[in-house]
């Protein structure tokens, strides 16, 4: 037990987890006060982090289960200010819903804690219990909205769905440590060899259940209605944050201990990269809720970024993790503009409800607009450098079909966004919304529109953070 | 020369259109949004103007290059010019200023959008024209849709959805196989600067798929049979100013490309698909002028049209041959300038009538004769009547094609004299004849921006019609080293 110091940021932030549990059972209407202090947390915890480990070139903890390294420093630091940003612009949305409660910020907490232990885990049962903390603590926020059925429904069956596919993901640990004798990454990694098709059975199941919690086809079907139940600010939520965990476990499985396995798991990884890529596409094209519509989009949008993953390759990953990044700018302005879309103490997310926004209120259709063409990959917007790094790394390792599928793809994804900017720009106007936004959420739909519109003038500034990740 | 003249033209559109997002449009202030357009646009011209004059054109080095790193040991943001883009920087920022001349009738509300969408399309328009980087031209190339498919949907007539979506799917589904392309190359020669690749070479081996890559984008843009239907859609639903920008500007793109990437790239497959290139050219010059004889609106006419009229740019351009690829580009630079001018006449009856439809008019020769004339002027420059700079590119063209494949050239002669046909025959129902819609009595003659605007490209049509000379000396080193470098490098299979 020696460097305590470098789990300092997970040990804070369960520790404030429960300090604002009991802080919120004893004081009264504390609602407001547990909110801000969350958030608190949540820079302190980022501060520490970056402090604490990103010069950390790779240290492993309590004997070798968890692993502090450059890409596990800047994946929690990711999540922890896209979670910062989550709340910050929710808490309108909650007061709206009357669900402004305490227990709000301190779910996300913990599943945010979760998620950080599934980003440093580097042993199968210290992430299944990553794993299962966040997944608990997403549960309880997806029926947050408990008196709307709809808020239930989606509970359940995310409840129903991700119990299913933790136990797949369970059977295939369990099949990895009956074949290698171990559950810690790199001691599989020097016990492959022999047992190879048996090892491919639990890599298969485990990539089950990961690819389940990433939302990717053909383990999808939760997505759309879990997506459209719960509260905008969850899904929200829901979107940005579990991904960039997932992706992470999902680089670190892959790559430390079967790397020498590629032939096995590429192809799945490629399969499930079209699938999504194509399922995204297609299936969007017939919405007419907004937020199952980004159920859909955000499909397609994870099916690029394991097309990074799928070439087993440094700069593939680190594509990926471009992509996941600007993904999550992107769809912070999405939502944003989502959350804005508010009358008289309703909220809108009808595609319908989008007609003639440019006319009422121009600056807001403007920044949808952008973000749609960027989320759409049109240069020279983030969304196409993310897609642009991707398929760079793709087609050095010659997967010329699934470069080609994915971009293809696009165009069919760019008719669905085009729609939303057709009914923006073109149709007649409706009523108005509010414009009493709080200054939040002008501040992040302002903040993600300027980094969108403008990350062409600095592309390598993210290339420059990213490209020290080197797990291989 | 240190001061950044091409960086400048790029930008200068961008700036404008960033000062009129402050302005807010109403009724009042219509004027000044117009003149700040106007004045932005105008002084972008007079700085390409400068451009040309500072051109040393009897190099085919590029010139005024600029090169800045963008992403670390990757892309460079490396503009230039030479002799073959230096006439489209100029085609562009000569068509810009007439286009937010002839906005006044057109356009009646979101004047301020309109003009941003413009100006910086023509940011993105220079930019194509000067990079000589495979992924900032992307870029450019790409980036375009943006705007163009905000002009056609926001400000287009009543089936401007589907045209704008047409518009753009087609191109978006061309180009993304292009950036395939452009990755590989990268990945093939470890860089993507345009003189580097030059020197290079792409080992013949992988030159056909790419070439097929860049092809598919560079014929929707172009675009050529059977690729062409967007066009059609396209002009008739897009306002006036953006038919003329997509006719003047957006498809000459595409022959740039041909030109600098196909040619400059890939001569081994260049060699290798002539016979397809051929093929189309001449089922686009032969088919869609049989089809502009059949139309009954004038946009969708003068829209079929330049299909058929690029349709010669895509065979002069494959002759490589001096006359050919000189031909092109004049026929290109010819094209943009009375297309220009026909969707503008076009637009002019358009606004008085409110109807496109050829049967509406009919006898106006003797109500708007200031008007009759000038269209009867860029209707024999659209037929390539000699003295006016549609003969010029034609004549070079078929010259040059004559010298490649006799076969060819004569089937292309044909369609000279088809074009002819339903040019001629436009100009006569829609100006002579008897007339019978009394409404046509009402109309007025061209005011005074009208005028100037078919005045001012009226004065090139006829001026590089009966002296061409400053076009050719322009383009005429770059384009004999250009065939030079690629019959060495077909001998030399890279």
């Amino acid at each position: 037990m020696t460097n305590l110091q470098l789990v300092f940021p997970e040990i804070f932030l369960s520790l404030s987890i429960m300090f604002l549990l009991i802080l919120g059972v004893f004081k009264k209407n504390s609602s407001k006060i547990i909110q801000n202090l969350s958030l608190a947390v949540l820079l302190i915890t980022a501060v520490i982090t970056f402090n604490e480990t990103i010069s950390i070139k790779e240290v492993k903890l309590f004997n070798n289960s968890m692993i502090i390294d450059y890409l596990s420093s800047l994946m929690k630091i990711v999540t922890l200010l896209a979670t910062f940003l989550v709340l910050i612009i929710s808490s309108n949305y909650l007061r709206t819903f009357k669900i402004f409660k305490i227990e709000y910020p301190i779910l996300i907490l913990s599943s945010v804690l979760g998620m950080m232990i599934m980003i440093n885990s580097n042993d199968l049962i210290v992430f299944y219990m990553g794993l299962e903390l966040q997944s608990l603590a997403l549960y309880v926020l997806a029926t947050f909205n408990r008196d709307q059925i709809k808020s239930s429904e989606a509970g359940l069956k995310y409840f129903v769905l991700s119990a299913l596919s933790s136990g797949l993901l369970l059977y295939g640990c369990s099949l990895i440590y009956g074949f290698t004798g171990s559950t810690n990454f790199n001691v599989i990694a020097n016990q492959l060899g022999s047992s190879e098709y048996a090892i491919t059975f639990g890599i298969v199941f485990i990539l089950v259940g990961l690819a389940f919690k990433i939302s990717a086809v053909p383990f999808h079907m939760w997505a759309p209605d879990v997506y459209e139940g719960s509260p905008t600010s969850v899904t929200l939520f829901f979107t940005m944050v579990p991904k960039v965990a997932a992706l992470t476990v999902f680089i670190r499985f892959l790559y430390v201990p079967f790397l020498n396995l590629i032939d096995q798991w590429q192809m799945i990884l490629i399969f499930l990269s079209i699938a999504s890529m194509l399922f995204g596409a297609i299936a969007a094209i017939g919405q007419t809720n907004l937020k199952r519509l980004v159920a859909y989009s955000s499909i397609g949008h994870v099916g690029y970024a394991l097309a990074g993953v799928a070439t087993g390759t440094n700069e593939g990953m680190q594509s990926s993790v471009i992509y996941i990044i600007i993904y999550i700018l992107m769809n912070l302005g999405l939502f944003s503009c989502l959350l804005m879309m508010k009358r008289e103490n309703q909220y809108y997310e009808k595609i319908e409800d989008l007609s003639g926004l440019s006319k009422n209120h121009p600056m807001l259709a403007l920044s949808l607009m952008i973000i749609l063409f960027s989320l759409a990959g049109i240069p020279p917007l983030a969304g196409f450098f993310a897609k642009f790094y991707v398929f760079k790394s793709v087609i050095e390792q010659s997967m010329y079909f699934l470069a080609i599928v994915g971009l293809l793809s696009t165009v069919v994804a760019a008719f669905y966004y085009l729609r939303l900017i057709k009914i923006m720009y073109f149709d007649k106007e409706k009523e108005k919304y509010d414009t009493d936004h709080g200054l939040w959420l002008k501040f992040s739909l302002t903040f993600s529109t300027l980094l969108i519109l403008f990350y062409f003038i600095f592309p390598s500034q993210l290339i420059e953070v990213v490209s020290r990740i080197n797990i291989i | 020369m240190n001061f950044p003249i091409l960086s400048s033209l790029i930008l200068l559109p961008t700036v404008g259109a960033f000062f009129l997002f402050f302005t807010r449009s109403n009724k009042q202030n219509n004027f000044t949004v117009k003149y700040v357009a106007l004045f932005t646009s105008f002084v972008n011209f007079l700085l390409s103007i400068y451009l040309w004059i500072l051109f040393d054109h009897t190099t085919s080095e590029f010139q005024f290059v600029e090169q800045r790193t963008w992403i670390e040991d990757f892309i460079n943001y490396k503009v230039g010019v030479d002799g073959i883009s230096i006439l489209f920087i100029l085609l562009t920022t000569f068509i810009t200023p007439l286009c937010i001349l002839s906005v006044n009738n057109s356009i009646k509300e979101r004047l301020s959008e309109f003009l941003i969408a413009v100006l910086i399309m023509e940011s993105f328009m220079i930019g194509v024209f000067c990079s000589l980087d495979l992924v900032i031209f992307y870029l450019f190339f790409e980036a375009g849709l943006i705007p163009m498919f905000l002009i056609i949907g926001i400000w287009g007539g009543a089936r401007r959805v589907y045209s704008a979506f047409k518009f753009f799917l087609y191109t978006l589904l061309g180009s993304v196989l292009m950036l395939v392309a452009i990755i590989t190359i990268y990945w093939l020669t470890g860089t993507t600067d345009v003189i580097e690749l030059y020197s290079l070479g792409i080992e013949a081996k992988y030159q056909n798929l790419l070439w097929l890559a860049f092809f598919s984008s560079f014929a929707v843009k172009t675009p050529m049979w059977p690729v062409h239907t967007w066009l059609p859609d396209a002009h008739v639903e897009a306002p006036t100013a953006g038919s003329v920008l997509l006719a003047a500007i957006l498809l000459k793109m595409a022959g740039y490309g041909f030109i600098r990437f196909s040619l400059g790239l890939f001569p081994v497959a260049s060699e290798v698909f002539t016979p397809l290139i051929y093929t189309l050219s001449v089922i686009a010059i032969i088919f869609t002028s049989f089809i502009a004889l059949m139309q009954e609106d004038m946009k969708k006419l003068i829209a079929y049209s330049s299909v058929a009229h690029m349709g010669y740019v895509t065979l002069g351009i494959f002759t490589i041959q001096q006359q050919g690829i000189e031909g092109s580009i004049i026929q290109m630079i010819s094209h943009g300038l009375v297309s220009a001018a026909l969707f503008l006449c076009v637009g002019v009856v358009n606004d008085r009538m409110h109807s496109r439809l050829i049967d509406t008019y009919g006898g106006i020769v003797s109500i708007i004769p200031k008007y009759s004339v000038l269209f009867m002027l860029f209707t024999l420059a659209a037929l390539g009547l000699p003295g006016t700079s549609g003969f010029v590119g034609e004549f070079l063209i078929l010259m040059g094609a004559f010298k490649d494949n006799f076969l060819v050239a004569v089937i292309a002669s044909i369609g000279v004299i088809i074009g002819a046909a339903y040019m001629l025959w436009l100009y006569k129902r829609v100006i002579f004849g008897k007339l019978i819609n009394n409404d046509l009595k009402k109309m007025i003659d061209l005011n005074r921006s009208e005028s100037i605007i078919l005045t001012s490209l009226a004065i090139p049509t006829l001026f590089f019609g009966f002296y061409p000379d400053p076009l050719i000396n322009t383009i005429e080193v770059s384009i004999s080293d250009l065939i030079e470098t690629y019959n060495f490098r077909l001998a030399s299979k890279i």
